[in-house]
C-alpha cells in the first residue's frame, strides 16, 4: 500500500538500525512523548531491534493518561445529572475515575455515548433538545480544533444545549515541565507528529535552544521513528540540539497556521492539572469568555470534586519516565487491561497498556 | 464471581467475556460437554450412537443489511460455521425472532429469503423456530438466534489435544472483510471501500479438509475479536505457543486501509467465512492444497505454525523483522458486528 509498505521495508529498516548503531557513542535515552509512537514502537517490534546502549522512554504523550482524576470526576458527575447526554470519544469510556468510571456509570443507566467526531456530539444535540448534551473534550493540540470547531458551529446553529467541558491540554508545555523537573535524564525528544502538524517547529525551539535537548518530529511507520532515532542519535553523537523535522509528508515549520487560529479564536491558554505531572502553567485549553454559554465547567456547577488517586497506582511516575510499569506492584497483577486501576493501562495508547499488550510479559 | 453490573466489555469477545462465560455460566452448568468450552458441543445421546453437533448463536448486527450480507445470512452461516469446524455435518437449524414493534415488513422478508437461499447453499434445513414482538424500545428493531445441530464425522478428533511444535497455522483467506464491511456501512461512519462481507457457510469446506487428511488437529472460525482471539484460545493454558509472521497474512487493501484510518488490526477485526486450522506438518501441504481446490479455500495460506517457546502466546513476526506479542482483544473493540 502506497506510504505504508515503503515505511515498513525490512531492508531499509536493517540499513536504519545498523547506522544507528555506527552513530550511537554512549548510553543514551531518548523519550518518545506521543503514545502513538509508543504503539508504533511496540507494534513494529523496534525496541527489541535497537542497540543495548539505547533506550526509550514513554511520555506523557496519552490524552487519556494525563486527563486528570478531577476532570474524570466532573465528566462523571455530569452523567449523572438529569436531562444529560455525555457524548465522548471512546477510550475515555473506561478510564475510572475516583471510584467509577463513564462505561460503569453508562451500564447504571446514564446516558453516554461514544462519537468519533465533535461533530456527531452537535447532531446528537440537535436531536435531542432540550436535553443538555455535554461533549468531553480531551486531547492535544490534534484533537482541540475539532472541538472548537464545534463551539463555533453551536453559536452558529444556537444549539444552546450544546457545550463543552474541555480537558484538552498543550504538549510542549508538559515537556518543559519534565525538563525543568530534572528527574529523568533524557538526551532527545522524539516529538509528536500529528501535535506537530498543527504546531509546526517552532514551539519545540526552547527545548533545543533552552534545554540544549535534541528534537526531532517523527512520523508513525516503523522507518519513520528509525530514521528519527537516527537523526537524534548523530545529534546527541555531535553534540548539537536543534529541532528537526523528519516526518516531512505532514508536518511543515509553520504548523497549520488555519487550526491554530481557529483554536485561540474559541480558547484561551490556561492552567491545567495533569496527572503524574501536577498543575503546569498555561497548559490546558480554556473557553473564552464570549462563549462561556457552551463552557460545560461554568454552565453546570458539579461542586468541589472530592478526586483522589488510585492507592497504589504509579501512574505518575510512569508519565514522568521515572519509573517503567514493571516498577508498579499492581502492573499485570491487580491492574491489567480489563479491570485497569490506573489511566495508562486504559487506553490503547497508555503506556501499561502497550506494555502489557506487546511488552515482556514474562517479567510479571 | 465478583459482578456489579453488566458493561458492554463483558460481551466484547475479550478476556472479560470469557471470565463472565467461565464463573458465572460454566461453573453452574458444568458438564464433560459443555466443560469442552467448544465452538459447539459435542454429545453422544446414547453410549455408541451418532456422536452430535449442537450450537446457537444469537446476531444482533447493525445495520442489518451490509455489503455481501445482512443478519439472515450471517445468522444461518454463523451456526452453520460452530458446527463445521468441529467436524461435523450441519444438518438442522432453528430460528428465534425477537422483532420491534414496526419493524418493516418489507425488511423482515429480505432477511427471511436470505436465511433460505443461505440454508439452501449450506445444505441445512431450518426445522423449528419461534417469535417474539416486543414493545419498541425493548430491543433494537430484530434479535436473531439460530440453533443447529449436525452430525460428527467418525474418527473425527478435533480437541487439539496432539497439537505439537511444527505443526502448521493454515487459514482460508483475507481477514477482516466482514467487520470491515459493516462498520463501512454504519451511520455515521460511512465510508466507501467496495468491500464485502466474507459471510459464507463453511461447511463443504471443512468436509474437503477432513476427507483429505486425519491430522487436522483443531479448528475454529475465527469472528468476533478476530484471529487474533482465535489463536489465542488455541494456545490459552498450553504448553505451547503460536508464531505467525505479518507478512504472511492475507488482507486487503481496503482492510488494510480502513484499519489505519480507524486504528485497528486487522487481526482483531471479525471475519464470518474464514477458518484458522492446525494441522500436522507433514499433512499441511496436502490440505492446503485441497483447501484451494474449493472455492472458499481459493486464498488459502500457511501463516505459521506452533511452537514450544513461549509457551501459551501468540507471537507475530512484524514486517520489520521485529517480534510483538499478539494478544487477546480485550474491552469492546468496535460496535455491535454479529
Amino acid at each position: 500500500m502506497k506510504y505504508i509498505d515503503e515505511f515498513r521495508n525490512k531492508a531499509l529498516c536493517g540499513r536504519m538500525l545498523s547506522d544507528i548503531e555506527r552513530a550511537i557513542r554512549r548510553k543514551t535515552v531518548f523519550m518518545e512523548v506521543c503514545g502513538t509512537h509508543t504503539v508504533s514502537i511496540f507494534r513494529s517490534g523496534i525496541r527489541n531491534l535497537l542497540p543495548d546502549e539505547l533506550t526509550l522512554l514513554s511520555g506523557p504523550g496519552c490524552p487519556v493518561c494525563v486527563t486528570s482524576q478531577e476532570e474524570l470526576d466532573r465528566a462523571i458527575a455530569l452523567s449523572r445529572r438529569d436531562g444529560t447526554i455525555i457524548a465522548t470519544y471512546g477510550d475515555m469510556l473506561r478510564v475510572p475515575g475516583s471510584g467509577s468510571s463513564l462505561e460503569k456509570e453508562r451500564a447504571a443507566g446514564r446516558d453516554i455515548r461514544i462519537v468519533y467526531s465533535t461533530l456527531d456530539a452537535l447532531g446528537i444535540a440537535e436531536k435531542n433538545s432540550p436535553k443538555d448534551v455535554v461533549f468531553l473534550g480531551a486531547g492535544f493540540e490534534t484533537t482541540a480544533p475539532a472541538s472548537a470547531v464545534a463551539v463555533l458551529e453551536a453559536e452558529n446553529k444556537k444549539l444552546h444545549n450544546f457545550s463543552l467541558l474541555s480537558c484538552h491540554k498543550l504538549i510542549p508545555p508538559a515537556m518543559k515541565a519534565l525538563l525543568e523537573s530534572g528527574e529523568t535524564a533524557i538526551d532527545g525528544f522524539l516529538c509528536p507528529g500529528h501535535v506537530s502538524t498543527i504546531l509546526g517547529s517552532t514551539d519545540y525551539e526552547f527545548i533545543a535552544g533552552d534545554f540544549k535537548t535534541p528534537c526531532v518530529i517523527a512520523g508513525f511507520e516503523p522507518l519513520d521513528i528509525l530514521e528519527s532515532l537516527l537523526m537524534l542519535t548523530r545529534q546527541v553523537t555531535s553534540e548539537r540540539a536543534a529541532v528537526e523535522i523528519q516526518y516531512k509528508r505532514s508536518v511543515k515549520p509553520e504548523g497549520n497556521p488555519k487550526a491554530r487560529e481557529l483554536l485561540y479564536r474559541v480558547f484561551n491558554r490556561a492552567d491545567s492539572k495533569w496527572r503524574g505531572l501536577g498543575p503546569i502553567p498555561s497548559s490546558g485549553l480554556k473557553l473564552k469568555e464570549e462563549f462561556a454559554p457552551f463552557d460545560a465547567s461554568l454552565k453546570f456547577d458539579t461542586g468541589k470534586m472530592e478526586s483522589y488517586d488510585p492507592p497504589g497506582c504509579i501512574c505518575g511516575d510512569i508519565l514522568r519516565g521515572v519509573k517503567l510499569p514493571f516498577d508498579c506492584p499492581l502492573f499485570g497483577k491487580r491492574c491489567t487491561p480489563d479491570e485497569p486501576i490506573g489511566p495508562c493501562m486504559v487506553s490503547s495508547e497508555g503506556t501499561c497498556g502497550a506494555y502489557f499488550k506487546y511488552g515482556k510479559r514474562e517479567q510479571l | 464471581m465478583n459482578l456489579d453490573r453488566v458493561t458492554l466489555s463483558h460481551g466484547g469477545g475479550g478476556r472479560l467475556m470469557h471470565e463472565l462465560i467461565e464463573k458465572m455460566f460454566v461453573s453452574k452448568f458444568s458438564n464433560p460437554a459443555l466443560d469442552e468450552m467448544n465452538d459447539s458441543a459435542v454429545i453422544e445421546p446414547d453410549p455408541g450412537s451418532a456422536r452430535l453437533a449442537f450450537t446457537i448463536d444469537s446476531f444482533v448486527v447493525d445495520p442489518y443489511f451490509f455489503p455481501g450480507g445482512d443478519i439472515g445470512k450471517l445468522a444461518v452461516c454463523g451456526t452453520v460455521n460452530d458446527l463445521a469446524v468441529q467436524g461435523a455435518k450441519p444438518l438442522f437449524l432453528a430460528a428465534s425472532f425477537i422483532l420491534e414493534e414496526g419493524f418493516p415488513g418489507e425488511d423482515l422478508e429480505r432477511i427471511v429469503a436470505s436465511m433460505a437461499e443461505t440454508a439452501e447453499a449450506a445444505g441445512v434445513e431450518i426445522v423449528t423456530g419461534d417469535t417474539k414482538v416486543v414493545e419498541r424500545g425493548s430491543c433494537d428493531k430484530l434479535f436473531l438466534t439460530t440453533a443447529g445441530i449436525g452430525t460428527v464425522r467418525r474418527k473425527t478428533e478435533l480437541t487439539g489435544r496432539s497439537i505439537e511444535p511444527g505443526d502448521k497455522i493454515i487459514l482460508n483467506g483475507f481477514i477482516g472483510d466482514h467487520g470491515i464491511a459493516v462498520l463501512s456501512s454504519r451511520e455515521g461512519l460511512k465510508f466507501s471501500t467496495g468491500l464485502v462481507s466474507d459471510c459464507a457457510p463453511l461447511g463443504r469446506l471443512v468436509g474437503d479438509m477432513l476427507a483429505e487428511s486425519p491430522k487436522i488437529k483443531w479448528m475454529r472460525d475465527p469472528t468476533r475479536g478476530g484471529v487474533a482471539a482465535t489463536l489465542n484460545e488455541a494456545v490459552s493454558g498450553r504448553d505451547f505457543g503460536i508464531k505467525i509472521e505479518k507478512k504472511k497474512i492475507p488482507v486487503r487493501r481496503e482492510v488494510r486501509g480502513a484499519c489505519e484510518m480507524l486504528g485497528f488490526d486487522p487481526l482483531y477485526i471479525a471475519n464470518e467465512g474464514k477458518i484458522a486450522a492446525i494441522v500436522s506438518e507433514d499433512a499441511a501441504p496436502a490440505v492446503l492444497g485441497a483447501m484451494r481446490r474449493n472455492e472458499d479455500g481459493a486464498d488459502s495460506v500457511i501463516i505459521g505454525e506452533v511452537v514450544s517457546e513461549p509457551a501459551g502466546m501468540v507471537i507475530l513476526e512484524t514486517e520489520i523483522g521485529g517480534s510483538a506479542i499478539l494478544d487477546m482483544p480485550r474491552g469492546e473493540l468496535l460496535p455491535r458486528i454479529c
